[in-house]
C-alpha cells in the first residue's frame, strides 16, 4: 500500500511494460485544469478500477485517453505507441473501445444496428460471430435485436452500450460508470460480465466506478482520484481494507 | 381489433357540455363589455352606450359550439390512440410499395397528360406541375441526406442549387470556354453536348462548395449550424448580385443553351429532333425530354441515398445524427462523415441547379433567395425526416398546391375580379405547416425503416419499433 501511483502495481506486473501508460497527464477545459498530472498503468490482462468523488476528473481521464479532449502535457502510450495527440477514430482503430458515461446508445436505431456500429471499426469482419457472442453474454439483447434502442430500459441500454463496445474486439476496454442508475441485481450481472470477458478472453479492462465496493472487489488493482490527482493506488483488496478509502467511498456499508 | 373498433366507448357528453358551458361563460364575461356594449355619439355630441345583444349572443354561442366540437374531437382521438393501431407498419409498407407506384406514375405522367389534354395544354401540366415538382423532389431528396440522415440542419441549401445553376450557365455561355472546347472537341460537338458535359462539373463544384461550408461548421450543431448555413446561403446570393463582372449581377444570365437530345437539338431545323424522327415540330418534345431528365436525376438521387444508407458511410451519418460523442468513441471519423454528407447533399443540389438553368434558359439571383431554402427544408420536414416517399408527397402538396392555386380562376367569380388566389399562397403554406405540425409533429411518414431486417422473424410488435412522439 503506497500513497504514490507509480509503485502501485504488483511485483510481477511491474516487470512488464504496461499496455497503457499514462504519464503526468494534464488536461484543461479552457483555462480550468481538470487533470493535474495523472499517472496510471494498465497491464495486459488486468482489470483496473478508478474510483473518486463526483467531479474528480475520472471521466475526463477516460476521454483524454481517447483523445477528446487532448492532454496538454504529459504522454499516453498504448502498446508502445504514443497516442497523446492522435485523433479519436485512429485511437479506436488501435484496439481500444470505450463505453462512455451515460450509455449513449443510438436511440432511433435498432439494437442490431447499434451493434453494427460497434463493429464498424473493423468493417464488420467478425460481425456474425461476435453478435452471437454478445447475445450469449446478454440474452436480453437477443430478444430485442429489432427494437429501437431508445425504447430499451436503462439497464438494457447499458448492456447494449457494453455489448457495442465489445463488438469491436478491443484489447483494452474503457468503461465509464457501467453501473450508473441500475438496480443491484443488474449491477452484479454487469460486473459478472466484465469479470468473464477478462477471465475468458484476457481482455484488459479499465473501469471507472462510483460503486466502489463492487468495483474494487472485481479489480486486480485500483486507483483513487481526488481533484484531478491520483492519491492512492494498490490492489483491489488493499484499497478495500484501507481506512481512508473505507471512510470516503465505502460509507453506507455494502453488507 | 375489429370488435373493439365497433364497440367504441361512448363519449362523455355531460362532461363535454359542462366544459363548453364553462368556456361560454368565460366568453360572456370577456365580451359582455367589450362587444356587448358599443360606445357611440349622438347627433348632439353625447356619448351613449348601444347594447348589442345579438352580436354578443352569436359570439358566446360560437365559443360554446366550437369548444364542444374540439372536445368531441379530442375525446374521439384519445380513444383512437388508446386503441393503438399498428401505425408504423402501415407506414413502412406505404414507403415500401408506395415508392414504386409513385415512380411508375411519374414515368407515365407526360404521356398520360399528352393524351388527355393534347399537346397544346400539355406543356403547362408537364412543365409547371411535373418538372417544377420534380425539381423540388430532387432538392428535397438531396437535402434529406444532410438534414434527414446526418442530422445537420442546413438552412442555406439553395446556395448549392445556385452554384450548380451558375456553373452551368457560366460555362455554357462563356466565349473563351467555347473557343477552347471548339479546339479540342469541335464547336458543333460542344454546342450539342454542353449540358451533358457541364452537368457533372456543376455537381462537382457544388460538392466542393459543400465541403467548403462543411469545414467551418464542423464543430457546430443545431441552431448555431442553422445560422451559419443560413448566412452562407445569403453570402452566395449577395456575391452573385454584387460581383457583376462575374455573374452579371441582378440582370442575371440569359441565352443559356438548352439540353439537346443526346446531340440532336430541339429546333425546327432540318437536323432538329422533330425532323430527325419524322415528327411535326412542337415545343412539347423538349418539355417532355426535360421532364425525363429531371425524373432520372431525381431517381438517381433517391437510389444513391437509399444505397448509401446501407453502406458504412450512411450508417455513420445516422449514428452521427443520434449521438456524436458515441460516434467518436466507436472510432467513426466524424469530420469525414460530416464533410461527405455536406458534399454529397450539395452535389445533388448542384445537379438540380444545372438542370434548372438549362430548363429556364435564364437565371438571376432572384431564383436563389432564402425562401427557396425554407421551402426545400419544409418539404423534408413535412415529409418526415429521412423518408423518401414523404418528400414526394410533401413536394406535390406544397409545390403542386401553389400551382393549383393559380388555376382556381372560378374563385374570381366568387370573390370579385381583383381576387388572385396565388397571392394567398404564403398564407395557405403557413396554415398548412402549422396544421401539419399539430397533426403529425414528426412529418407525414415518420417511421424509420431499419437498414437491416433479420431473417428470423422475431416477435417484436410494431409499436416497439414505432417512433415516439415528442
Ligand atoms: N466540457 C467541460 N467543460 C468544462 N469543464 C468540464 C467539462 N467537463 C468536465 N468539466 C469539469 O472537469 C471536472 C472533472 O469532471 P469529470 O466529468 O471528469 O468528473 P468525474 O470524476 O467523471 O465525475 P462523476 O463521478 O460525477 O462522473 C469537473 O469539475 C467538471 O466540472
Ligand atoms: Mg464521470
Amino acid at each position: 500500500m503506497t500513497m504514490i501511483a507509480e509503485q502501485g502495481a504488483p511485483a510481477p506486473a511491474a516487470a512488464r511494460t504496461p499496455l497503457l501508460a499514462v504519464r503526468g497527464v494534464k488536461t484543461y477545459y479552457g483555462n480550468i485544469i481538470a487533470l493535474k498530472g495523472v499517472d496510471i498503468d494498465v497491464h495486459r490482462g488486468e482489470i483496473v478500477t478508478l474510483i473518486g468523488a463526483n467531479g474528480a476528473g475520472k471521466s475526463t481521464l477516460m476521454m483524454t485517453i481517447f483523445g477528446k479532449p487532448q492532454a496538454r502535457e504529459g504522454s499516453i502510450v498504448y502498446d508502445g505507441r504514443d497516442i497523446t495527440r492522435m485523433p479519436t477514430h485512429e485511437i479506436a482503430r488501435l484496439g481500444i473501445a470505450q463505453s462512455p458515461e451515460g450509455r449513449r446508445v443510438f436511440p432511433r436505431m435498432s439494437v442490431y444496428e447499434n451493434l453494427q456500429m460497434g463493429a464498424s471499426v473493423n468493417n464488420l469482419a467478425w460481425f456474425d460471430e461476435d453478435l452471437e457472442k454478445v447475445c450469449t453474454i446478454f440474452p436480453r439483447l437477443r430478444e430485442r435485436l429489432q427494437q429501437r434502442a431508445g425504447t430499451l430500459s436503462g439497464g438494457e441500454q447499458q448492456m447494449l452500450a457494453i455489448a457495442r463496445a465489445l463488438m469491436s474486439r478491443p484489447d483494452l476496454l474503457l468503461l465509464d460508470e457501467p453501473s450508473l442508475g441500475l438496480a443491484p441485481l443488474i449491477v452484479r450481472q454487469i460486473f459478472e460480465v466484465i469479470r468473464e470477458v477478462n477471465a475468458r478472453e484476457g481482455m484488459t479492462v479499465f473501469l471507472v466506478e462510483q460503486n466502489a465496493y463492487h468495483a474494487l472487489k472485481l479489480a486486480h488493482r485500483g486507483y483513487v482520484m481526488v481533484n484531478g490527482l491520483i492519491t492512492m493506488s494498490g490492489t483491489g483488496r488493499e484499497l478495500l481494507a484501507d481506512p481512508q478509502v473505507k471512510a470516503a467511498y465505502l460509507e453506507g456499508g455494502h453488507h | 381489433m375489429q370488435a373493439e373498433t365497433r364497440s367504441r366507448p361512448p363519449v362523455d357528453w355531460t362532461r363535454l357540455i359542462k366544459d363548453a358551458g364553462f368556456a361560454a361563460a368565460i366568453a360572456f364575461g370577456l365580451f359582455a363589455l367589450l362587444v356587448g356594449l358599443k360606445t357611440d355619439q349622438t347627433l348632439n355630441n353625447q356619448m351613449i352606450l348601444v347594447p348589442r345583444p345579438q352580436t354578443l349572443f352569436a359570439l358566446v354561442a360560437a365559443v360554446f359550439v366550437g369548444r364542444l366540437l374540439i372536445g368531441y374531437w379530442q375525446a374521439t382521438r384519445a380513444e383512437g390512440a388508446a386503441r393503438k393501431k399498428p401505425r408504423s407498419n402501415t407506414m413502412l409498407k406505404l414507403e415500401k410499395y408506395g415508392l414504386p407506384v409513385a415512380v411508375g406514375f411519374l414515368v407515365a405522367y407526360p404521356l398520360m397528360v399528352l393524351f388527355t389534354v393534347g399537346p397544346q395544354g400539355a406543356i403547362k401540366w408537364i412543365d409547371n406541375f411535373g418538372i417544377q415538382i420534380l425539381i423540388y423532389i430532387m432538392l428535397g431528396w438531396g437535402l434529406n441526406i444532410v438534414v434527414g440522415l446526418a442530422g445537420l440542419l442546413d438552412l442555406g441549401y439553395v446556395a448549392f442549387y445556385a452554384v450548380g445553376a451558375y456553373s452551368y450557365a457560366l460555362f455554357a455561355t462563356s466565349e473563351p470556354i467555347k473557343d477552347f472546347m471548339a479546339q479540342i472537341i469541335g464547336e458543333g460537338f460542344w454546342q450539342a453536348w454542353a449540358f451533358w458535359i457541364c452537368l457533372p462539373v456543376a455537381g462537382i463544384l457544388a460538392a466542393f462548395w459543400g465541403m467548403l461550408l462543411g469545414f467551418p461548421v464542423l464543430r457546430l450543431r443545431g441552431d448555431y449550424l442553422a445560422i451559419v448555413t443560413l448566412a452562407f446561403g445569403e453570402i452566395i446570393r449577395l456575391v452573385l448580385i454584387n460581383w457583376v463582372e462575374f455573374s452579371n449581377g441582378y440582370a442575371g444570365i440569359s441565352a443559356i443553351p438548352r439540353p439537346s437530345f443526346f446531340g440532336i437539338p430541339f429546333t425546327a431545323a432540318d437536323n432538329g429532333f422533330a425532323a430527325t424522327f419524322g415528327l411535326e415540330f412542337s415545343p412539347i418534345y423538349r418539355t417532355i425530354f426535360l421532364f425525363y431528365i429531371i425524373l432520372v436525376l431525381a431517381l438517381v438521387t433517391a437510389a444513391v441515398s437509399m444505397r448509401l444508407r446501407r453502406l458504412p458511410v450512411g450508417r455513420a451519418w445516422e449514428a452521427l445524427r443520434e449521438d456524436e460523442i458515441a460516434c467518436r468513441s466507436l472510432g467513426i471519423n466524424t469530420v469525414n462523415t460530416k464533410l461527405t454528407a455536406f458534399a454529397i447533399g450539395a452535389m445533388f443540389g448542384g445537379f438540380a441547379g444545372a438542370f434548372f438553368a438549362a430548363r429556364q434558359g435564364f437565371i438571376s439571383p432572384e431564383s436563389f433567395v432564402f425562401h427557396e431554402s425554407a421551402q426545400i427544408l419544409a418539404i423534408v420536414v413535412l415529409g418526415g425526416m429521412g423518408s423518401l416517399l414523404g418528400v414526394v408527397i410533401a413536394s406535390i402538396l406544397l409545390v403542386g398546391g401553389v400551382e393549383i392555386l393559380r388555376e382556381l380562376d372560378f374563385l374570381k367569380q366568387v370573390f370579385g375580379d381583383g381576387f388572385d388566389p396565388a397571392q394567398y399562397r404564403m398564407l395557405i403554406f403557413g396554415i398548412c405547416m402549422v396544421l401539419m405540425m399539430l397533426w403529425k409533429p414528426r412529418g407525414l411518414i415518420s417511421a424509420r425503416e431499419p437498414t437491416v431486417y433479420l431473417k428470423e422473424k422475431k416477435a417484436v410488435s410494431a409499436d416497439l419499433v414505432q417512433e415516439g412522439h415528442g
